[in-house]
């Protein structure tokens, strides 16, 4: 009976070791560009925060956050959740953050400047804290940064291990005038991002195919 | 020009090779032997032991052949006998039912045969004799009336009473008949339960003939088996590889029957012991958890139908004592029912899960769909529940294609690993010949480059030979 007992404990001991204990969750921080006329975008990057509400499991994270004159802040942060194990718990707790989103949404309202900067910072500090095995930031921007006088972003930041994706990155009138400034301002981005030692920089124009960005 | 170096006539490689050839050619001729001891040498080293593990493996799959002939035949032993066992107690239980009976329906069939023969004999008996008023009326027919009115009142008097008579007397004879009549009337029905009954006894008699000649039939095989005949190993090792098919195919249905059980109680499981945790990388212990459930009903039906003695995978069990093992099966088959209700309650949770989902999605979608018809919810539900609470039972029989799997897997990977050493060892046979052929082959190919020193040798030894021989011959004269 003892040796039966000995060998149940060893097996469970065995498979508790075996267990796998990488964090097998993602984790996505979305950025809402809320300056200028992009304030008017808001409604599709609801539909995607809707998407990945429908997308992301349970133990997940997801979290929006708005850019603004200065978006290095806690304040900044719109909605955050971390989605429980339960599924039944990770719906309610989905519904309740669709509703914040919603609220934001009607209530939201243009900005002066831009700070993507200080966006990508608070986000790569928030998917740092949540542990999980995949990270991603979605800045949902123009990607135009736009900073007050005071107000300094200028210093090499820390993205490590993180993937940023820039969605809905529109033209703006004087991209049409010179496609190059465009091209530039992304080709700039790129560089400072994979400078930040980001995994990966993806541009999405499509939000199509933002569904097998996140499955990959 | 790096690769010229050898040319000893620049730009001129096959006068080169020719004069490297003419160099070294004696210093190979002086090397022959030696080296020839070597090529023989490494022949016998790499084809030896290939040769050597080509006779181990052949000896070994001997051997193997041997082993597994014998489990088949111990196997087949077995079976054979649990057959002809089975057999004899189906004719034990026949005999037991009609010799039971025999006694009754031997003081039947004698009842009946005595009723009969009673009958037969009143049917035997002779109707009163008429009386011997013949010989008075022929008498009374020879005396002449001759207008005597005496004598023709007194005769027509003699008519009247005759009439009379002769009317009773038919009239007795008739009752006599009828009465007779109606007794071979009366036969009838035990004619009929007479056939009836030797058809009852012909028919069981047919039975217990055809049951015998089946406990033949196997007795035949039996004494194949034990007369170790080639015979009798091949119809049992055709019959494995049959077992091991069907057994395979009916075993994958049950797998296709478990992962439907795993899509009832997946999603479910992972409300219960959580999602979040991982075994491997794309295993999650909610699924695992769910996979154990499945495993454990597995397990279960194995133990009621070994508790049954429907199979035979745990010699420990078949060997209890029936009290034991009645417990046992009620304790497998309250675990089983329990696993089953379990089950069906939790594809209630999972199509509410289901339902909650789709709502939550159809919330976050721009399109909002028309609600579902609560009867066609209601059907999906219920056929869950009903598949959850059946399918444990249903994977209860994996069992019995297990137990042929098991037993044939054992017959048919003998086969297939004798099979696999043989070829592994002619294999190694063949390397072992080509690796001392291609020896005697390098031997050639060596003598050839050096031909030139070895025809001189030839041509020496010959002319020494010559010389030889006209000097011992003067001698062999003188001797």
């Amino acid at each position: 009976m003892v040796k039966r007992l000995l060998l149940a404990s060893l097996l469970a001991l065995s498979a508790s070791t075996c267990a796998d204990q990488r964090s097998h969750t993602q984790a996505v921080y979305m950025l809402i560009d809320t300056s200028g006329t992009y304030a008017q975008e808001v409604g599709k990057a609801q539909r995607i925060i809707n998407y990945l509400l429908g997308t992301l499991q349970s133990g997940d994270s997801l979290a929006v956050a708005r850019v603004k004159t200065r978006s290095f802040s806690e304040k900044d942060i719109v909605a955050k959740v971390t989605f429980d194990s339960r599924p039944s718990q990770a719906n309610a707790q989905k519904r309740a953050f669709r509703d914040k989103i919603d609220a934001f949404v009607k209530s939201v309202g243009g900005s002066a400047y831009t700070d993507i900067t200080g966006g990508l910072i608070q986000g790569g500090m928030y998917l740092n804290e949540t542990g999980a095995g995949r990270k991603t930031i979605l800045i949902f921007s123009d990607m135009q940064e736009e900073l007050d006088k005071v107000t300094i972003r200028d210093f090499p930041i820390n993205l490590k291990d993180i993937r940023v994706v820039a969605l809905n990155v529109v033209k703006l009138k004087t991209d049409n005038i010179d496609p190059r400034r465009y091209m530039g301002r992304l080709e700039a981005w790129q560089k400072r991002i994979e400078k930040a030692g980001a995994s990966e920089w993806i541009l999405i124009n499509d939000i199509e195919h933002l569904d097998s960005m996140l499955r990959s | 020009m790096s690769n010229q170096f050898w040319m000893i006539w620049p730009g001129n490689a096959v006068a080169s090779a020719l004069i490297l050839a003419a160099i070294a050619m004696p210093f190979l001729y002086a090397a022959r032997r030696l080296v020839h001891d070597l090529l023989h040498s490494l022949g016998r080293m790499a084809g030896g032991p290939l040769r050597l593990g080509a006779r181990w493996l052949f000896a070994t799959a001997r051997d193997m052949k041997e082993r597994n002939k014998a489990v088949l035949l111990a196997h087949g032993r077995e079976e054979v006998g649990q057959h002809i066992e089975r057999e004899f107690e189906r004719i034990s239980a026949l005999v037991t039912r009609d010799l039971e009976g025999y006694p009754a329906l031997q003081r039947k069939l004698l009842e009946e045969i005595t009723r009969v023969e009673e009958d037969y004999k009143k049917c035997g008996e002779v109707p009163p004799p008429p009386p011997e008023w013949v010989e008075a009326v022929t008498s009374i027919a020879k005396v002449k009336s001759d207008s005597n009115e005496m004598v023709q009142r007194i005769l027509e008097e003699i008519k009247r009473s005759v009439h009379a008579i002769h009317d009773k007397a038919l009239g007795e004879y008739r009752r006599a008949y009828e009465s007779r009549h109606k007794i071979l009337n009366g036969f009838m029905p035990f004619w009929r339960s007479l056939d009836k009954t030797f058809g009852q006894v012909d028919q069981k008699l047919t039975g217990l003939h055809q049951t015998s000649s089946k406990i033949d039939a196997q007795m035949e095989k039996y004494e194949q088996i034990n007369k170790k005949t080639d015979k009798a190993e091949h119809a049992l090792t055709v019959s494995a590889f049959t077992q091991f098919a069907i057994s395979t195919m009916v075993l994958l249905i049950a797998v296709g029957g478990a992962l439907v059980n795993f899509k009832l109680i997946a999603l479910p499981f992972s409300e219960m012991v959580g999602s979040g945790d991982y075994l491997t990388s794309t295993l999650r212990m909610s699924d695992v958890a769910a996979l154990v459930i499945i495993f454990l009903e597995a397990t279960m039906g194995l133990f009621v139908m070994e508790t049954l003695r429907i199979t035979h995978l745990f010699p420990l069990i078949a060997n209890m004592n029936d009290r034991m093992r009645r417990r046992m099966l009620w304790v497998a088959v309250v675990f089983l029912v329990v696993f089953a209700g379990i089950e069906a309650a939790l594809a209630l949770m999972r199509d509410m899960l289901s339902a909650d989902k789709q709502a939550l999605v159809q919330s976050l979608s721009s399109a909002q769909a028309a609600p579902p018809d609560p009867l066609l919810r209601m059907i999906p539900t219920t056929a869950q529940m009903v598949l959850g609470f059946f399918l444990p039972f249903a994977l209860a029989f994996v069992a019995v294609p297990l137990e042929s799997f098991v037993y044939s897997l054992r017959t048919v990977g003998g086969a297939f690993a004798v099979m696999l050493i043989r070829a592994t060892a002619f294999v190694l046979r063949v390397l072992g010949n080509l690796i001392r052929q291609l020896c005697k082959v390098l031997i050639g190919i060596y003598d050839v480059t050096i031909v030139l020193p070895l025809l001189v040798e030839r041509l020496v030894k010959a002319a020494r030979s010559e010389s030889d021989g006209s000097e011992s011959r003067p001698v062999k004269r003188a001797a």
